[in-house]
């Protein structure tokens, strides 16, 4: 998955641009630290002997849980519209222009 | 990831802008298709997303359907609004893994969904659900055979499918240049994603890989694969290498395919230029390239930047699933048998041609037609004829499909079965096809109504014969001389008179016992 955070350090600049936040060189100093922190602190899960347990994708002990293919109403277009910054005529809601052809990531 | 489909005129006119000018910039570009591969070879992969035909959304209760107005068929989950939770449609689970069965997928017996964080406002939540290291279906073969697009035969062999994994369709984005307008109509609609490996060499591969998976999803049910409609969008990968290589080449990605033929066409194209530009001395870089159906050409759209880094981690919102082998018999029972399947069936046992065999089960409905006929008792031959030439022309004239068939397969075998026992001639039966098509009248009612009965008695036939010889001593006598094409002409009188209805084969035999007796 890319260059992610090791456990002792984290590239505060990187994490930042996927972000898309624009960070001052005294708030990348202080949040490499506070971000580091955490890191430690979640990295004493390591310590745990998990020899004996199976790996999972959720803390839940529940699989298969989904629901019928039947419609439930929705909501109201005004409600909806009433809710985003803008919206256009015909009832689209507007967004600054993003860059053709970078639809899905 | 999700591929955007379907264009207003407005974005559509500002793509064709962008492109002409990119065209312009890069005039070194163009040159003349030769389709000559000089030594290389052509890699190509396909990646298809696949909306499943399903009642309602893949999280929520909110209809999958095409078009509305815009953000009519929204709700709170769709919608990525604080606190709420997605639930997993259990119907678009089951499809899934149904297409995956179609192409002999192994099934995962563990899976999970996993997010997939990006910064684009087709996905309210800055996340779309989809999944990635444990899609429910890996592994899968696609068959290709058969005479290609482009008029070649194929080799038979079958295309590796890597996974089939199952995500959440994007919003629809409208670009007006200085701002975008979204409908999150589509958000939510459940979107297959499914990778072939690369193993496909030409564009009649790629084409006919294309064919068999709408086909089967077709088959099964899973989804109508209407491209117009979005319901099926495909994204090409394709690098040229030489045939002794065994590295791949720079790969270059096509977007903007809005038919299986533009995927042919575009392939042609860049197949071309690519090895044009590497035996020029060129060399090509990964980049992303827009095909302009209209210009029948690509364009660079964007050079591969660094890698994305969508930082998945597993969806805490959905618990995993586990496919027993119990739910998966269940939906393997309860598939079609796979058209390829069907197709040397048909050939084995009602003796028709591969030809017949694969018009008949291109389309599902056409060979449940063709075997309800038959099962009738006519004779699969006469049955496969019928359908191809007379059935489909007629639908075909009418703007129908054959769902719609105001004949009936029982009607049809009915109508074979009097021309087999003789009551009409094949002739004759093609004027009470046309009835019965325009009518949905029953082929022994037109017969009967309209008197069309054949005339199989010699005595009765015997009457039209001599009054053709009666009528035409000329050609008696031509015939006589040894001119024995003239009998063709003494048989057309003689249908003539009958209306149609005389038995050729007696009025052929009694036209030569009588020119032959007054002979001797």
């Amino acid at each position: 998955m890319g260059k992610g955070p090791d456990t002792s350090h984290i590239d505060v600049r990187y994490v930042a641009d996927l972000a898309r936040l624009e960070l001052s060189d005294d708030e990348i100093k202080r949040y490499e630290e506070q971000l580091g922190d955490v890191l430690h602190y979640v990295d004493q899960l390591g310590e745990v002997d998990v020899s004996g347990v199976d790996p999972t994708a959720h803390a839940m002990p529940l699989t298969n849980v989904m629901r019928d293919d039947r419609e439930s109403p929705g909501i109201q277009r005004d409600d909806v519209l009433s809710n985003a910054p803008a919206s256009l005529e015909g009832g689209l809601i507007r967004v600054p222009a993003v860059i053709d052809g970078e639809e899905g990531a | 990831m999700a591929v955007s489909a379907g264009t207003t005129n407005h974005e559509t006119f500002i793509r064709k802008t962008t492109i002409h000018k990119t065209f312009k910039e890069q005039e070194g570009d163009s040159h003349a298709m030769t389709g000559a591969l000089h030594g290389y070879e052509a890699i190509i992969g396909l990646e298809v997303h696949i909306q499943v035909r399903t009642s309602t959304k893949l999280f929520c209760g909110c209809p999958n359907r095409f078009g509305g107005e815009p953000n009519t068929r929204v709700c709170p989950v769709c919608m990525g609004y604080p606190g709420v939770l997605p639930v997993l449609n259990r119907e678009a689970v089951r499809k899934t893994l149904g297409a995956g069965l179609m192409c002999d997928c192994t099934i995962n017996t563990y899976s999970k969904f996993d997010r997939k964080n990006y910064f684009y406002p087709d996905m309210p939540k800055n996340y779309q659900i989809s999944q990635y290291d444990l899609p429910f279906c890996r592994g899968g073969t696609m068959p290709v055979s058969g005479v290609g697009l482009s008029g070649g035969e194929m080799q038979s062999k079958g295309i590796g499918i890597t996974r089939i994994h199952l995500e959440e369709d994007v919003a629809k984005s409208t670009h007006f240049g200085s701002y975008s307008g979204i409908d999150f109509n589509r958000a939510g609609i459940p979107l297959m994603e499914i990778v072939s490996e690369p193993d496909m060499r030409t564009p009649d591969e790629a084409y006919a890989y294309l064919t068999g998976l709408k086909q089967i999803m077709q088959y099964a049910e899973i989804s109508d694969c209407d491209m117009e409609k979005g319901q099926l969008r495909c994204d090409v990968n394709v690098s040229v290498r030489p045939v002794d290589q065994t590295a791949f080449g720079e790969k270059i990605e096509i977007k903007n395919l809005n038919s299986f033929r533009a995927v042919h066409r575009a392939l042609e194209y860049e197949i071309d230029r690519q090895i044009s530009d590497l035996r020029e001395g060129a060399s090509l870089r990964q980049e992303t390239r827009r095909w302009d159906d209209a210009l029948g050409m690509t364009a660079v759209m964007r050079v591969k930047e660094s890698a994305h880094d969508y930082r998945y981690f597993p969806e805490p919102d959905l618990m995993p699933l586990e496919i027993g082998t119990d739910w998966r018999n269940e939906i393997q029972d309860s598939l079609p048998e796979r058209p390829g399947v069907r197709r040397d069936r048909f050939v084995a046992h009602y003796r028709i041609t591969p030809y017949d065999a694969d018009v008949l089960t291109q389309d599902k409905l056409l060979a449940d037609y063709f075997e309800r006929a038959v099962a009738k008792g006519a004779t699969p031959k006469t049955v496969a004829n019928w359908m191809q030439t007379e059935l489909l022309r007629e639908l075909s004239d009418s703007a129908q499909g054959i769902a719609e068939s105001p004949v009936a397969p029982e009607a049809l075998a009915e109508l074979v079965a009097l021309i087999e026992d003789k009551t009409i001639s094949g002739k004759i039966a093609k004027d009470v096809f046309h009835i019965m098509f325009a009518t949905g009248k029953a082929p022994s009612v037109i017969v009967e109504e309209k008197g069309l009965k054949q005339v199989s008695d010699d005595a009765e036939i015997g009457v039209f014969v001599d009054r053709a010889l009666a009528e035409n001593p000329a050609v008696v006598e031509d015939y006589r001389t040894g001119n024995k094409k003239s009998l063709q002409f003494l048989m057309g009188q003689v249908m003539k008179f009958s209306r149609g209805k005389a038995n050729p084969q007696s009025a052929n035999r009694l036209l030569k016992e009588r020119l032959e007796a007054s002979e001797g």
